[in-house]
């Protein structure tokens, strides 16, 4: 564990160290992650390069949270497999998916178990696409390095919607009028939302991953194999000639930098369109919040040279009066911050800016940035009493709570920190991976003016109900 | 076959001829190679002679399938629920993080000195660095940490995929840590690796075999003042079922000494060898551990089903039939009388508007067996159901034991061989005993499976794909469709309610008697909830009639 402790000094006895284990994880596995962006390309059927178990965890993990069907194959490893290598599993794996779904594209991830037998996983498509050298309906074929051990789902995230890019993207000797939009792990009701907010702009935008439909469908008349939508092959393909790319989130899959198994560097979706074909990149935080989607809203009106669409002029208007009937009841109240790197960088942004404190901003992930990523973003709004926990576990953020007598009012983060809510008896308001414990999570809003309004006023009524059900006369007026 | 008068024949009647021909059509539409291996895994049910399936072998990769691994089974299932053991998972997040309490196994502490570890995940973690140099020392940490932060009775370490390819031995760790800390404590490990079966099954059977070299017959201390001693197997404690089970056993003046391994901790497990009578009741995932203690201490086992209210009153009168007691019997027909009336009338309740409907099960390794206790007191019939990894005996019965093909893959799993405790080595009835009982009808260690319950004709399936479940689903539009969480949101799209029978849909208890009546009413609500009917907008609909103005 990596904890800053500029102003505490915290001795975290209740905890593992990192030469030890790991207690209540604050973080999920790499293929996971790839999954998930996998499941925004159209056509797609997810593959994972290993023992089947890893599928059918992650499939029932990630249908958990977002209540939807989500097919992912196995090339189902045996003992034999593991010996002689997972070739002629991975040719039947493919075999079987193409005579059953027909896709557009297999997206194979890689696991722990076929990356420590050393298996290449591109020179099985390479041997595969030989085979079968005359059929023209081979579909794409994707592979994201994902090995288990290294890094956490938010690193698998990126390095598939990084390998996706790689894969797909042709450059041109034109560049287009089209711009690519990152979107990084966020709900399909935030995918919808972006979706909604360039096309007003008049920007014909590619936004990957587009996972709004695949992840979040409506009921079906007939079966379908893949579910529909996602972002297509033929937008994929045009990346390489955008005008430029807008990539959310600071950090991304830069935590992969620090694993000892790459020796070449991790590079982003944006970075590598960037560094092949010339498209500029323009990173930026998440949008949450005012500050953060001002930026984007500055960005936009930039690129098509036209103010923001009244529409959104007024939803801005309408969350800073917000703010302003809100801010009393969060102001100096205190949080606790956690989850996905940029996530919580995002939240912390958001929180600093109504009023609410940061104590502790954690994270599973290991990029080593986190910090300075806070500091950059909150700008005058960062303090360094802020405790800033990089691969942190809910086991240490706990001990941390109760050594620097942190008394937080409020938990911000996804569902696993429910014990430390119980415990300390403060709200939880649940937003980000894994939400199994509530229904719709998949319709959470909390990116640009809308969504911070909806987030805004979860997190006020839950700190005031819990002060009204707290109360020992009881009110209903305030 | 029913013991009971629920007619669910009228419900079935003409769908013989078409099962048969809907199997014939899926299998056809497979490629050669693999409608070879389908065709031997779907058949048609006959309860007098029910024929061979194929089971517990292999998944095709590509195919989509409802198992998990090894670790799942070992870990997640049946080491998972008991609540003073530190179970760590040795290996990168992702396992340990995926088997962090999803089974909605739940447990009681006795009082506040009682641990409860299962609401932590303890992992090792295993990064890049590890999987190069050897996760031994990692390892070795987290154990000693473990220790002093929770100062266990025991610890106990699973393996996952990696581990076994670089090579550590979770074995000796966990003898030399044993050795370290001393203090009496208790360290095991599982070679569970996920690769490692056909499915969560071997995991089972690699648990099964270490609960018996590590745990039972370790305290030989006789607890208790009742004389009714038994231990319940294979049940674990999913949404509260054991403590309903444990409710009943109480009224009645039975003493389960261990359930394996719902609401269970070290001291029932070490303790089990002192009951008097082993209830298996998942087959697939503890008779292994039946068996071995029946060996070792001579308690005979006996195959129960406390799910639906009258498969638990069957359940608690062969109880009494094998302890011969009187007072017991007469107990145990009082508390039946007492709880049946509740049951009863929410039964007649559900009836209403269960009656003659479909349910299918593709569930587990015995609750798709289960299961069709309680529709069949729904009135419902079950027309298709199978395993996700049963083995041919939880199809077929025991009888196939010694006809059942060894593969590579059961031969990955270690045999112990247990011999008669040189000590405590007790039979608990004579063979003349024995035989008597057996001529009353009591039968030991036998399980005649699911095919026997089916009636003729319906279909069996075992470790049903997604394309035939699609199949299924089109053509016979069942009413209820029992399954996992995996397979719930592909079967809603489709219009179809989806009960899953792995963790209940956050309700429960579904055994016992207080249990049928939840099951009752969850079924009741799916079958008739009103939002099924809104799938189609109006406007959808071909009989939507324009309304036109009249003058």
């Amino acid at each position: 564990m990596k904890m800053d402790k500029k102003t505490l000094n915290i001795n975290p006895v209740n905890a593992f160290s990192s030469e030890a284990g790991t207690t209540n994880a604050c973080k999920q596995c790499a293929p996971l992650g790839a999954c998930a962006a996998f499941k925004g390309i159209e056509g797609t059927v997810p593959m994972l390069h290993g023992s089947q178990g890893c599928a059918t965890y992650i499939r029932r993990y990630l249908i958990s949270h977002f209540r939807e069907p989500i097919d992912i194959a196995s090339s189902n490893f045996s003992e034999e497999t593991t010996i002689f290598g997972g070739n002629r599993n991975f040719n039947t794996g493919i075999d079987n998916i193409i005579s059953q779904y027909h896709p557009k594209v297999i997206a194979i991830a890689s696991t722990c178990l076929s990356e420590t037998i050393g298996e290449d996983v591109q020179r099985l498509i390479n041997e595969y696409r030989e085979i079968h050298a005359g059929n023209k309906q081979l579909p794409e074929m994707i592979f994201a390095s994902t090995p288990s051990y290294s890094g956490t789902h938010y690193e698998g995230f990126h390095e598939a919607v990084f390998a996706t890019v790689k894969a797909l993207a042709k450059g041109s000797e034109k560049t287009g009028e089209h711009i690519n939009l990152f979107g990084n792990f966020i709900s399909p009701e935030d995918i919808r939302h972006l979706k909604e907010i360039v096309a007003d702009f008049g920007i014909d935008a590619t936004l990957f991953p587009d996972y709004s439909d695949t992840l979040d469908g409506a009921s079906w008349e007939t079966y379908q194999r893949i579910s529909e939508g996602g972002t297509s092959l033929e937008a994929l393909q045009r990346c390489g000639s955008a005008l430029l790319s807008i990539e959310l989130g600071h950090i991304l899959n830069s935590g992969n930098n620090r694993t000892i198994k790459r020796n070449t560097s991790t590079q982003s979706a944006g970075e590598y369109l960037q560094n092949k074909f010339n498209v500029v990149c323009k990173r930026m935080g998440l949008p949450l919040g005012i500050r953060e989607t001002d930026k984007l809203f500055a960005l936009l009106s930039e690129i098509t040279h036209r103010p923001a669409p009244e529409k959104y002029r007024r939803q801005r208007g309408r969350l800073v009066d917000l703010y302003i009937d809100g801010h009393k009841y969060v102001s100096g109240k205190k949080a606790v911050i956690y989850g996905e790197e940029d996530l919580v960088v995002a939240l912390a942004t958001f929180a600093s800016e109504t009023g609410l404190k940061p104590v502790l901003c954690a994270t599973g992930g290991e990029s080593g940035r986190l910090r300075n990523t806070l500091k950059e973003t909150l700008g005058e709004m960062y303090n360094d009493e802020i405790i800033v926990g990089q691969g942190m576990s809910f086991d240490q953020m706990e001990s941390c709570i109760f050594q620097a007598n942190l008394q937080p009012d409020l938990l911000l983060g996804n569902s696993k920190g429910y014990y430390i809510a119980r415990k300390l008896d403060i709200p939880l308001v649940r937003t980000g991976f894994p939400i199994h414990d509530r229904i719709g999570a998949q319709h959470n809003r909390t990116l640009c003016y809308e969504g911070a309004t909806i987030l805004f006023e979860t997190i006020v009524n839950t700190l005031l109900d819990y002060k009204q059900n707290k109360s020992p006369v009881g009110y209903k007026y305030m | 076959m029913t013991d009971n008068n629920i007619d669910n024949k009228t419900a079935t009647t003409g769908l013989v001829a078409e099962l048969q021909e809907f199997r014939d059509e899926v299998i056809t539409r497979y490629p050669k190679k693999v409608a070879k291996k389908r065709a031997k895994a779907i058949v048609l049910s006959d309860p007098e002679t029910p024929p061979e399936i194929l089971a517990n072998v292999r998944t095709i990769p590509g195919i989509i399938t409802q198992r998990g691994c090894t670790y799942a089974g070992c870990k997640g299932v049946v080491l998972g629920p008991t609540r003073d053991i530190v179970n760590i998972t040795h290996g990168p997040i992702g396992c340990g993080f995926y088997s962090w309490l999803t089974r909605r196994n739940q447990t009681k502490p006795v009082d506040e000195n009682d641990s409860n570890f299962i609401t932590y995940c303890f992992s090792t973690d295993m990064q890049d660095s590890n999987i190069v140099f050897g996760g031994e020392e990692k390892l070795k940490q987290a154990i000693r940490e473990a220790y002093e932060l929770f100062h266990p009775k025991a610890i106990a370490v699973f393996s996952t995929c990696p581990v076994g390819l670089i090579g550590d031995d979770v074995h000796r760790v966990s003898r030399q840590m044993k050795e370290e800390i001393g203090n009496g404590i208790n360290i095991f490990g599982f070679s569970c690796e996920g690769y490692r079966g056909v499915s969560q099954s071997a995991g089972h059977h690699i648990a099964n075999n270490g609960l018996f070299k590590n745990l039972i017959g370790r305290d030989d201390e006789v607890r208790g003042s009742l004389k009714y001693r038994v231990n319940l197997l294979g049940e674990y404690n999913i949404g509260g079922d054991a403590f309903e089970l444990e409710r009943v056993f109480e009224k009645c003046g039975i003493h389960l000494i261990a359930t394996f391994s719902g609401n269970s901790n070290i001291q029932k497990f070490e303790n089990a060898h002192t009951a008097d009578l082993n209830m298996v009741m998942c087959h697939r995932s503890i008779n292994y551990v039946a068996e071995m203690m029946e060996t070792a201490f001579g308690i005979p086992w006996i195959k129960v089903q406390p799910i639906g209210a009258r498969s638990t009153a069957k359940m608690l009168r062969k109880i009494a039939q094998y302890f011969g007691a009187k007072e017991l019997a007469d107990k145990v027909e009082e508390v039946i009388a007492e709880e049946m009336i509740p049951v009863e009338k929410a039964r007649e309740e559900a009836l209403k508007r269960t009656k003659g409907k479909l349910a299918m099960l593709f569930v587990g390794g015995s609750r798709a067996h289960h299961y069709q206790d309680l529709f069949e007191e729904l009135g419902m019939a079950t027309v298709a159901a199978g395993y996700e990894f049963g083995h041919r005996d939880d199809y077929e019965g025991r009888r196939v034991i010694p006809t059942i093909q060894i593969d590579a893959d059961s031969r990955n799993i270690e045999e112990i061989t247990v011999a008669q405790d040189a000590t405590r080595y007790k039979p608990r009835k004579t063979e003349d005993e024995l035989k008597a009982l057996e001529a009353e009808g009591m039968e030991f260690n036998e399980y005649h499976g699911l095919m026997a319950q089916m009636e003729k004709g319906m279909l069996v399936i075992d470790d049903l794909s997604h394309y035939e479940m699609e199949k299924l689903i089109e053509k016979y539009h069942p009413d209820v469709f029992c399954a996992g969480i995996k397979e719930k949101f592909c079967v809603q799209k489709m219009g179809i309610p989806l009960k899953q029978l792995h963790n209940y849909d956050a309700g429960g208890p579904y055994a016992g008697f207080k249990g049928a009546i939840n099951f009752y009413k969850d079924i009741e609500m799916m079958v008739g909830a009103s939002i099924w009917k809104e799938l189609k907008a109006p406007w959808e609909s071909e009989d939507y009639i324009e309304a036109t103005f009249v003058y």
